[in-house]
């Protein structure tokens, strides 16, 4: 440390007493890469994939898991998770995921998803290999709302609400209702793990890495497909400070989708 | 002498599959070629372990060979011309992110849900690319239910040279015809070009591995795109491959492949017969394409007579390797019809012959 700076005494309250080991409550997960984040502020996608990074890191599975990046905002998913990763074409990641899986069995496979990419143009995909029950995770994050093309209506888009391609609110009547995939798939029989969760404060961000772990373990007892879906945000296309983004999910976005378990595993069942 | 049996055109695809150590085959039914999955489905995994899945859809089909092929692995998928259509977003991401793998289109007659009858009405989607962007397959056009066989293994050999998708075009008759075929001998699963490029879960003593097409920068995709072509221009120059017949004395040549390279073979015969000196050259890759033979052999004969079960597709390539140095005429029957021996060397001697 350099001598010759004056400091306040609050400075060097901060540096030497609290920065030290045993009160460090977080950390970057060596599993992320040291590549800035192209996220806006306050966006979902961040905190996703660091709890999932988190994840692989706590259980030591970076050299099983393989992941499959979506087109979407998190398109790019591949340059901030230190895992070997796959970029698929627009709603074919689960497709893409099952290729991986089945020649590569022991593999822990994940896709990352958005709702448009999940639950518009790869529905089929996403049906089907939850009713083949591939051993793979999806993580559905759902903006209710098309990101990367800046803002259009999703599948996920409530009723009323305004997106760019629906600028006097979703009218249920000619543009169709939200659809809920996750109760959807909560149905079929090769799915073993469905819960939805959010990161829009911090206990819900604890819950969802707890839904991530939790699916890892049964990818190792290859136990059948684990889903979980992440009611996010998007302040951006919302047109939001990030505050007002999550204050919209806790208000609007939860109460249409409500959080919790929609299947949980038989054995664990009390 | 490999095994000897007698086996319709897909049955020996699906058998040579197996033997050319292929690990994971997807796909979705569609005549003419179901016979494919059927016999995959039967006979694969008891035998060698492979991985047969029936997918939801040609869509779902050819990401499932992204993934696999992605991982290492020799993956291949089946279809006919409306499947290859609906394959073709996912084909354009393979040559992208340069996946070896094997696609087979026995070609029926179009355009749209058409005949179920052959056809070679998907040449140009086929040699040209098909998809999205500036890429290339290597392209195989078998006539004969051995090649249909043989071409399984060099079409994985070359896929794995190349890092390159490779497309076997056959039509529903080689791929329904029964021939006697010589069986090779049972390959290694997988080949043997390691793949340390292929996403298998990233150890510590390397970098991370990524499979992807993507690259936002026009220099960086620029940079991409010309080798790409760089890759396309190697395998012009190294992996042309055709077969001639009688052109040693030929006035005039005829041309076709696949199904009517057969066809014109019997018309070389009967033309002969009759004293005319017909000669044939037989493209076996439409990509790459021989033109040099062609552009050779335009200055020695009076004329080429090119013949195809489709509107004149091939025919342009071979007019672009003759360089205006011959006439260049075109025979073709559509839409599921399988023209005689007959009719094109009637056709033969109007346009040449009589100057009609
Ligand atoms: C075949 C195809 N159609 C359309 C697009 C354009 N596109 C890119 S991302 C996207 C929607 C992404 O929305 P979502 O999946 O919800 O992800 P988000 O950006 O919201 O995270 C669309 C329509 C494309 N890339 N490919
Ligand atoms: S556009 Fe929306 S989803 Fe995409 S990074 Fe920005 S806030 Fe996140
Ligand atoms: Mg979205």
């Amino acid at each position: 440390m350099d001598e010759s700076i004056v400091r306040t005494e609050e400075q060097e309250f901060l540096e030497e007493d609290i920065c030290v080991a045993e009160n460090l409550v977080y950390k970057k997960p060596k599993t992320l890469t040291d590549i800035d984040l192209h996220y806006c502020p306050g966006c979902g996608h961040g905190v996703v994939h660091r709890l999932l990074m988190e994840v692989v890191e706590e259980m030591d599975i970076q050299d099983k898991v393989i992941g499959v990046a979506p087109v979407g905002c998190a398109v790019f998913a591949y340059n901030y998770m230190d895992i070997d990763m796959q970029e698929a074409a627009h709603g074919r990641a689960t497709a893409v995921a099952t290729g991986i899986i089945r020649v590569l069995p022991d593999k822990l496979v994940f896709t990352y998803q958005g709702d448009g990419d999940l639950a518009a143009i790869g529905t089929a995909e996403t049906l089907h290999t939850c009713n083949r029950g591939e051993n793979i995770l999806i993580v559905f994050i759902n903006n209710a709302v098309y990101g990367m093309t800046s803002g259009q209506m999703a599948p996920t888009t409530l009723p009323g609400m305004v997106t760019t391609t629906s600028p006097f609110g979703r009218d249920v009547k000619t543009m169709g209702y939200p659809l809920k995939m996750t109760d959807l798939v909560a149905q079929l029989p090769g799915t073993y793990y469905v819960t939805r969760q959010a990161v829009n404060n911090a206990s819900n961000v604890r819950k969802t890495k707890k839904a991530i772990q939790k699916s890892f373990q049964y990818l190792q007892q290859k136990k059948g497909t684990c889903f979980i879906e992440v009611v996010s945000n998007c302040p951006s296309n919302w047109k939001m400070t990030p505050v007002e983004a999550n204050k919209f999910v806790e208000e609007k976005l939860i109460p249409f989708y409500p959080l919790g378990d929609l299947k949980v595993p038989k054995e664990e069942l009390k | 002498m490999g095994e000897l049996r007698l086996m319709k055109g897909n049955e020996a695809l699906a058998e040579a599959a197996i033997r050319a150590g292929c690990d994971a085959y997807f796909g979705y039914p569609i005549t003419p070629q179901s016979e494919v999955l059927e016999y995959l489905s039967r006979e694969a995994s008891n035998r060698t372990g492979m991985i047969v899945l029936q997918a939801e859809s040609e869509v779902a089909s050819i990401n499932m060979i992204y993934g696999a092929a992605g991982a290492g692995k020799r993956a291949m998928t089946s279809s006919s011309s409306p499947g290859i259509s609906l394959m073709q977003e996912g084909i354009s991401y393979i040559a992208a992110a340069e996946l070896p793998c094997l696609i087979v289109n026995v070609n029926r007659g179009g355009p749209g849900l058409g005949t179920i009858q052959p056809s070679q009405g998907d040449y140009f989607q086929a040699t040209k690319g098909g998809g999205h962007g500036d890429y290339k397959l290597i392209v195989l056009a078998p006539s004969s239910v051995q090649e249909m066989a043989d071409f399984v293994r060099l079409g994985f050999d070359l896929a794995d040279k190349y890092r390159n998708p490779v497309m076997i075009l056959a039509d529903g008759a080689i791929g329904q015809m029964m021939e006697k075929v010589e069986l090779f001998e049972q390959q290694p699963k997988g080949g043997t070009i390691p793949k340390p490029w292929a996403t298998t879960g990233k150890t510590k003593d390397r970098e991370r591995n990524i499979i992807t097409s993507l690259h936002i920068d026009p220099r960086e995709m620029e940079k991409i795109n010309l080798r790409l072509q760089a890759k396309y221009k190697e395998i012009q120059e190294k992996e042309v491959r055709y077969e001639t017949f009688k052109v040693e004395d030929a006035e005039y040549i005829l041309t076709a492949f696949g199904l009517g390279a057969r066809i014109c073979k019997k018309v070389v015969e009967l033309g002969r017969e009759k004293g005319y000196k017909i000669g044939l050259i037989r493209p076996i890759t439409l990509f790459p394409f021989p033109s040099k033979i062609f552009k050779e052999i335009s200055t020695k004969v009076k004329g080429i007579l090119d013949v195809e079960m489709n509107a004149g597709q091939m025919v342009e390539d071979v007019r672009l390797s003759v360089e205006g140095k011959t006439k260049v005429e075109f025979y073709g029957r559509m839409g599921g019809i399988i023209p005689t021996p007959e009719e094109i060397l009637d056709y033969f001697e109007k346009i040449f012959l009589k100057g009609e």
